[in-house]
């Protein structure tokens, strides 16, 4: 059986802290950091990274363009 | 080669002058005294002879903002209105001189303000001449006296929009507009097939860097850079295309000025004072912006004053006062709202405020 | 293998070979100047990613707006002229006249095109010229700072509403979008959304469908995008979608209107 991982780069400095990953991410893999970028704002990283599938819907929503994706495929 | 000649309405001149002078588009709303370009321009079917485009308008506002989008792919565009349409232009003109592009624009003046009459005036000269829209802007003002003139501006006014990358107005009024002259009409100039790629917005191709046009700088000191760059452009007109004529300045000792309609009134003028033993002269400023500044401040040296001639209630005269800067009287005579001066109305006003004080 | 995949090191994952998805390279690397949460940025991407896929960079000029999109210029990769207020199709049909060829799209708000360029929006969808329409609907004027634009809702508060809009006095919000699918001149016209990962591939299908009508030379394809304004909304990013879904699709509902110049019913 074949399973998909994924796993996010979020691009820190121009992320602006919207969450909107946060509630597109259907495994809630994601969370907002407690630190700050050097804008101000709370920037999204993966809490969870072991639940990323690489689906992209974080990415794709993201108005900032800030998430690459990437995926593999495992043999379990 | 055998020249060609045609008896034609200056508005219809304009109109077969564009297709002629290889204009890509033209984009119009029709107003009275100038519906005939758009009319000529139809009947012609432009796209047939050379592949022009011609297009009637929901309004002047787009007009204007369709002539802003032709000119930005570096075609050759003209557009034409009269006075209250040309309020409308205001908006687009003063984007056009911002981003930067090259047009023709025709203003067949008619009485103003507001919707005020269809009959010929020269109330627009402080709109055409001093911007008009906002911001620090200049176009080139073109005056036709003769529907010679209507025809031959038009490649004239090309070439200056195009040189120097700017709005150009040909500024005549609904006398030449709507006047039959013999014209003789210059050869088909092909229409570009090649595109200044430095600013033309055409499509990004690989081998250039994508091209902006905008008339937007949110930062101050780079609107101000903007503004330096439409300066110097300004000033080189100053210097390289003033354009006038003199008529009998030779030996003048009173000059009236006056330009297009007037010109043509204030020559018969001319005749009628010297048959009075008046040396009079008349200059006729072919370019309105930028102005014989340089030529009327050295004729103050020898003439003793100046009549402003003007169908409207003095505006050039201001620019005539200018140039001869408190050194000899100047002052303004001519009709307005609609309403044609004489010659002999001019030469009674010239003899009491010019000759006799 | 017996490799555990909750155990996977994100190393072995994050490699070059492994990307599935990053902005689309036609978006420039400017910051985008929209607030957080703002759908502008998606809906750039969006068109990014199509001009992309269709490989049209060089023959694509687009036209900017004026309001917060007013800066779009900056961020996608291509050829733009950045018009007056509400005169977007205008200058885009200055193009198309002259480059029949090319690909010619407005990007437009509600009031640029719904307001103070509505005589430009009906005549251009009116006449069927073959360009492209983006039409970003937020109920609001964003840049200006919050004020009651045509399509701000009955009852909502703006700046320029502060007890609500009071339609008997403002008068209605406008679905302009419903108005130009009624003219001949326009061959597709539909309202999406940009919150949710559905919503944003259906956009995105939508805009492609709407570039690529314009080699049919059909008319005008209009695409609306229902979008957030969280900063003149006052709401948080996530607040602001869910307000957007409970309020704004009660009246701009989501869909289709014309397809292939037929009305759906």
């Amino acid at each position: 059986m074949a399973k998909q991982r994924g796993a996010i780069v979020v691009d820190i400095e121009r992320c602006k802290g919207c969450e909107l990953c946060i509630e597109a991410c259907p495994t809630s893999v994601l969370r907002m950091e407690r630190k700050v970028n050097g804008k101000g704002y709370h920037f999204a990283y993966m809490e969870n990274p072991g639940d990323c599938t690489g689906c992209i819907n974080c990415a794709i929503v993201c108005p900032d363009g800030v998430i690459s994706v990437y995926r593999v495929k495992v043999e379990v | 080669m055998k020249k060609e000649f045609r008896l034609l309405k200056g508005n219809e001149a304009v109109a077969e002058a564009a297709i002629r002078a290889g204009a890509d588009a033209y984009f119009g709303y029709p107003i009275t005294p100038q519906s005939e370009v758009l009319e000529y321009l139809m009947l012609e079917k432009p796209e047939e002879r050379t592949g022009m485009v011609v297009l009637q308008a929901e309004s002047e506002l787009a007009a204007i903002n369709m002539v802003f989008g032709a000119a930005g792919a570096g075609r050759r565009v003209i557009t034409s209105s009269s006075s209250p349409g040309i309020s409308l232009f205001q908006e687009g003109i003063s984007y056009i001189a911002s981003a930067e592009l090259p047009c023709v624009i025709v203003n067949v003046v008619r009485g103003g303000p507001g919707l005020g009459t269809i009959q010929p005036s020269q109330a627009d000269y402080f709109q055409a001449t001093k911007g008009g829209g906002h911001g620090d802007y200049h176009m080139l003002v073109l005056a036709p006296a003769f529907v010679q003139e209507m025809a031959d501006f038009v490649p004239l006014g090309f070439k200056l929009a195009f040189k120097y990358r700017t709005p150009v107005m040909i500024l005549t009024d609904g006398l030449i507009g709507q006047m039959m002259e013999k014209v003789e009409l210059f050869e088909q100039i092909p229409r570009a097939t090649e595109f200044d790629q430095d600013w033309v917005a055409t499509g990004k191709t690989p081998d250039r860097e994508r091209n902006i046009i905008t008339s937007l700088d949110l930062q101050a000191d780079q609107m101000e850079k903007r503004n330096h760059r439409l300066q110097a452009k300004y000033k080189k007109m100053q210097e390289e295309e003033v354009r006038f004529e003199e008529i009998a300045c030779e030996d003048a000792e009173y000059l009236m000025v006056a330009y297009g309609s007037s010109a043509r009134i204030c020559q018969k003028t001319v005749q009628l004072a010297r048959d009075r033993g008046i040396k009079a002269g008349l200059l006729r400023p072919i370019t309105l912006y930028p102005f014989p500044s340089n030529y009327l401040q050295a004729k103050a040296e020898t003439v003793k004053g100046i009549l402003s001639v003007e169908m409207n209630a003095g505006q050039m005269i201001e620019d005539v006062r200018l140039a001869v800067n408190g050194k000899i009287p100047v002052e303004h005579y001519g009709r307005f709202g609609g309403m044609v001066h004489s010659p002999n109305e001019v030469m009674e006003a010239f003899e009491e405020k010019i000759v006799k004080p | 293998m017996s490799i555990h995949v909750k155990s996977m090191d994100v190393k072995d994952i994050i490699k070059e070979e492994n990307l599935v998805y990053r902005k689309s390279p036609l978006m420039t690397d400017n910051v985008l100047s929209y607030c957080p949460g703002c759908g502008h940025g998606t809906v750039h991407n969006i068109i990014a990613e199509v001009i992309e896929e269709l490989g049209i960079q060089s023959n694509t000029i687009g036209v900017a707006p004026v309001g917060c999109s007013v800066l779009a210029y900056e961020f996608i990769h291509i050829d733009w002229l950045q018009a007056a207020h509400g005169r977007a199709p205008a200058v885009a049909t200055g193009l198309k006249r002259v480059m029949p060829d090319k690909y010619i799209f407005t990007y437009q708000g509600d009031g640029d095109l719904a307001a103070i360029g509505t005589n430009e929006t009906i005549h251009v969808c009116n006449r069927g010229e073959h360009i492209t329409i983006i039409f970003i609907n937020n109920g609001i004027y964003g840049m200006t700072g919050g004020q009651m634009a045509p399509t701000t809702l009955e009852g909502m508060v703006s700046s320029t509403s502060p007890y609500g809009r009071d339609v008997s006095t403002m008068g209605n919000p406008i679905k302009i979008t419903e108005l130009v699918a009624q003219l001949p001149g326009t061959y597709y016209v539909t309202r999406q959304a940009v919150h949710k990962p559905g919503n944003v591939r259906k956009t995105k299908k939508a805009i492609r469908k709407a570039f690529e009508n314009q080699e049919l030379k059909k008319g005008v394809s209009f695409v609306e995008v229902v979008s957030n304004c969280n900063s003149g909304w006052k709401m948080t990013p996530v607040k602001a979608n869910k307000w957007m879904e409970e309020n704004m699709f009660v009246f701009y509902p989501l869909g289709d209107i014309k397809v292939d110049g037929e009305l759906v019913k």
